[in-house]
């Protein structure tokens, strides 16, 4: 994983050795997605045993700062750190000193006078665990910014499909829906070229953003193009952040009709997958959520051994300690 | 009209420096001889009498530049920037003449906001200021200012600048309107329909960084639809910091087809593209957005053939903590006064993309005639309005380096080469390195 790349130099002094953090997929190899999945299955083997509860982070803090509603994600940090055995703090918007109108500046400050050991960020702008890398001397994980990144989230994506499929490269990924307003859809992306899928956008012209295919994907809008995938990533339709009035699509009843993925579009074998929260009935068919063929659930479960997989190799310094780690991980106190 | 504070004016030799003028046809060493702030003298050896002598050996002396684009935050954010920190400022880039905006708070759309900024910068103001006024009351767009009266208390022109005049009968009106007053209209062209939600130009890196788009025919649209209106009714017009390259074709139509239309680019136009916001850095956050490197170019062809005169640093001064948030929450805007030759020498004419002589007329002589202004020049009779530029000269932008109240530069940090040595603005000498 990249070090943060510092703004302002003179911000703060050079640390040593670099704080790591997980911000984006672009900052990570081909290597360290390797490393990391190999690390995740591992800690899956050691969730099969009676006690789950492992000592490798005892007296680790990792600090839960969600500026956004979250059941998935939160929930799987804050008990992935549990399951290392690390002391965890979770720190919701609402209720909190932000209410208040407190910096996001000030209250990373505050936090970060605790000395964290990690700092899990979900934030609805671009930019936010940057800026909390900078005023902490923390380890961050990007949980969400804005509709820029979601990296655990495609981490445990590849993860799941690694496991159904054996492999990840020239596999072919269609991501179904509203690509615009997506953070996972561009981290899956980076995610999936980066291990050598092919990925093709299927959307309304209005929600794949104009240039995306710089990122090596293809795009189509008629919903054919789903066919000759192995995987149908289906993307939630945020009506959150649809303002008002801004005539994305006509009507959900459209959208459904045109883009929602039915058993009719799939055909046997076709896996679906979805980052949830899901709209039944939107952006997929019930009986195609409930299918034999949907890796929902195995996502949800995924996103347990992924997160505990990224805390361990963030605190434990370098791929090496990793590498030699994650080969008897389990022991390892 | 210009103002700035009384103060004696000066006299000194500036005494072997590249003196470059070129609409004087002046590109020689000589010595140039200021008597009580008016140029006396231009030749080689020249009595020194018992003034000061400056050394311009290895310099360049030319006429000193003039921003047709500055926010002085003043009434209002006096604590991002105040008339004598922003003249300060203008003073260290080697300014002779600046002109403020008026997006203040109160916005400047009476004689009496007018008034008593004129008051006050004849007690602050460093080097001469000039302040537009509104085109409509508070920049609501639904009502035109009393621009007759405004003219009389000295406006030099018009603009909303900030925001666009969204109604076009509005716009249309308002050209008719001003052409009571002899002082140009302004624009800012920007459809927020179409802009709204943006935080940066939509292309591959909006599209990869999911930063909401703010499209290129935002601009463009605006700027057709007022040199349509300035065609229509024969008016002139000023387009400001331009930005994108079908805003320059179609500037360059429009002037083909007789408009007398004028037009600003910035010098992070100029030199950045929409890359540089991969750094997620507020302080390449500004309105209209970064182009891409197809924008760029056009901004600089066009600056190099002349469609677009004039250089604009559209100084925007903003509080540290405003700043120092996430990008999409952070204020459009960064400062310009005191990097922007150093900025566009190192840039654009160290890398050949612009002659150093149009550069300086482009900051200089371009902006003045946009305005009506009396270009500076160097001849003898004319005030002393000039800057003594070290081309040689390296220099690291810091934090703590500026006069300008305010820090958010997108230079900081970044090693510049050419650098003001002293400027002489109506006559004193207001900086000197």
């Amino acid at each position: 994983m990249a070090d943060i790349r510092v703004m302002r130099e003179s911000f703060l002094p050079p640390k040593s050795p670099p704080r790591r953090h997980l911000l984006s997929i672009r900052d990570l190899s081909r290597d360290d997605v390797d490393r990391l999945l190999a690390t995740a299955r591992s800690f899956e083997r050691s969730l099969e045993r009676e006690v789950k509860k492992l000592p490798t982070l005892r007296g680790r803090t990792v600090v839960n700062l969600f500026f956004e509603s979250s059941t998935r994600t939160s929930s799987s940090f804050e008990l992935a750190a549990k399951r290392l055995s690390a002391d965890t703090m979770s720190i919701k918007a609402a209720g909190s000193s932000v209410d208040k109108g407190e910096s996001l500046k000030d209250t990373a400050l505050t936090l970060g006078a605790y000395d964290p050991d990690v700092i899990v960020i979900r934030h609805p702008q671009i930019g936010a665990p940057q800026l909390v890398a900078r005023v902490t001397e923390a380890h961050i994980v990007n949980a969400g910014d804005g509709k820029h990144q979601h990296p655990t989230q495609a981490l445990l994506d590849l993860y799941t499909i690694a496991a159904e499929f054996g492999r990840i490269d020239g596999l072919h990924v269609a991501i179904v829906g509203d690509v615009l307003h997506s953070r996972v859809a561009r981290s899956d992306v980076q995610a999936l070229t980066l291990m050598g899928a092919r990925v093709t956008l299927v959307g309304p012209p209005t929600l794949v953003p104009r240039g995306i295919e710089a990122l090596g994907c293809e795009v189509a809008t008629e919903i054919d193009a789903i066919k000759s995938a192995d995987v149908v990533y289906v993307l939630r339709m945020q009506h959150e952040r649809m303002q008002e009035g801004a005539n994305f699509v006509p009507s959900l009843r459209e959208y459904a009709a045109r883009w929602g993925i039915t058993p009719e579009r799939l055909r046997p074998g076709q896996k679906v997958m979805h980052p949830g929260p899901m709209n039944r009935g939107v952006e997929i068919d019930p009986r195609v959520a409930d299918a034999q063929d949907a890796l929902i659930e195995t996502q949800v479960r995924a996103g347990l051994v992924v997160r505990m997989a990224v805390l361990y190799d963030l605190l434990t310094h370098g791929p090496v300690a990793v590498a030699a780690a994650a080969a008897t991980p389990l022991e390892v106190a | 009209m210009l103002v700035a504070r009384n103060g004696t004016k000066d006299s000194l030799v500036v005494a072997g420096a590249h003196v470059l003028d070129p609409p004087e046809g002046v590109d020689a060493t000589f010595d140039v001889k200021i008597d009580d702030g008016t140029i006396s003298a231009i030749g080689t050896g020249l009595e020194r009498n018992a003034h000061r002598v400056v050394d311009g050996a290895g310099l360049v002396l030319a006429p000193a530049f003039v921003d047709p684009h500055v926010h002085l935050r003043t009434p209002g954010r006096e604590d991002e920037e105040t008339i004598a920190t922003g003249t300060a400022a203008a003073a260290a880039g080697g300014y002779c003449a600046i002109l403020a905006m008026p997006n203040t708070e109160p916005v400047v759309d009476s004689a009496a906001v007018l008034g008593s900024l004129l008051e006050e910068a004849r007690t602050e103001a460093e080097v001469p200021v000039g302040f537009l006024a509104a085109i409509t009351k508070g920049q609501r767009g639904a009502e035109l200012t009393e621009m007759g009266e405004l003219a009389d208390e000295g406006a030099v022109g018009f603009t909303d600048d900030g925001r666009p005049v969204v109604a076009t009968s509005l716009m249309w009106r308002a050209l008719q309107y001003a052409s009571i007053t002899d002082r140009p209209l302004a624009v800012h062209c920007e459809d927020p329909t179409l802009s709204r939600g943006g935080h940066m130009h939509e292309g591959t890196v909006s599209a990869e960084l999911g930063i909401g788009g703010w499209p290129s025919i935002a601009e463009s649209v605006m700027v057709e639809r007022d040199l349509a209106l300035a065609a229509y009714e024969g008016r002139t017009l000023h387009l400001m910091h331009l930005s994108a390259h079908e805003s320059v074709d179609a500037l360059r139509r429009a002037q083909a087809a007789g408009v007398a239309a004028t037009a600003e680019v910035t010098p992070h136009h100029l030199c950045l593209t929409d890359e540089a916001v991969r750094s997620l850095d507020s302080n390449v956050k500004m309105n209209p957005p970064l182009g891409t490197e197809h924008d760029r170019t056009a901004l600089v062809d066009a600056l190099r053939d002349g469609t677009v005169s004039c250089i604009a640093t559209d100084h925007a001064p903003h509080a540290r903590h405003e700043k120092e948030v996430p990008f999409e929450a952070a204020p459009f805007g960064v400062t310009g006064l005191e990097t922007s030759f150093a900025a566009l020498y190192t840039h654009l004419v160290e890398s050949g993309a612009l002659p150093l002589e149009t550069l300086l007329e482009r900051m200089s002589a371009g902006p003045a005639r946009a305005y009506g202004l009396t270009p500076p020049r160097i001849a003898v009779g004319e005030p002393a309005n000039v800057v003594l530029l070290d081309t040689a000269a390296s220099w690291r932008v810091t934090e703590d380096g500026f006069r300008s109240r305010s820090a958010n530069s997108w230079l900081l940090g970044q090693k510049l080469k050419g650098q003001v040595a002293l400027t002489i603005a109506a006559g004193r000498v207001v900086y000197e390195r």
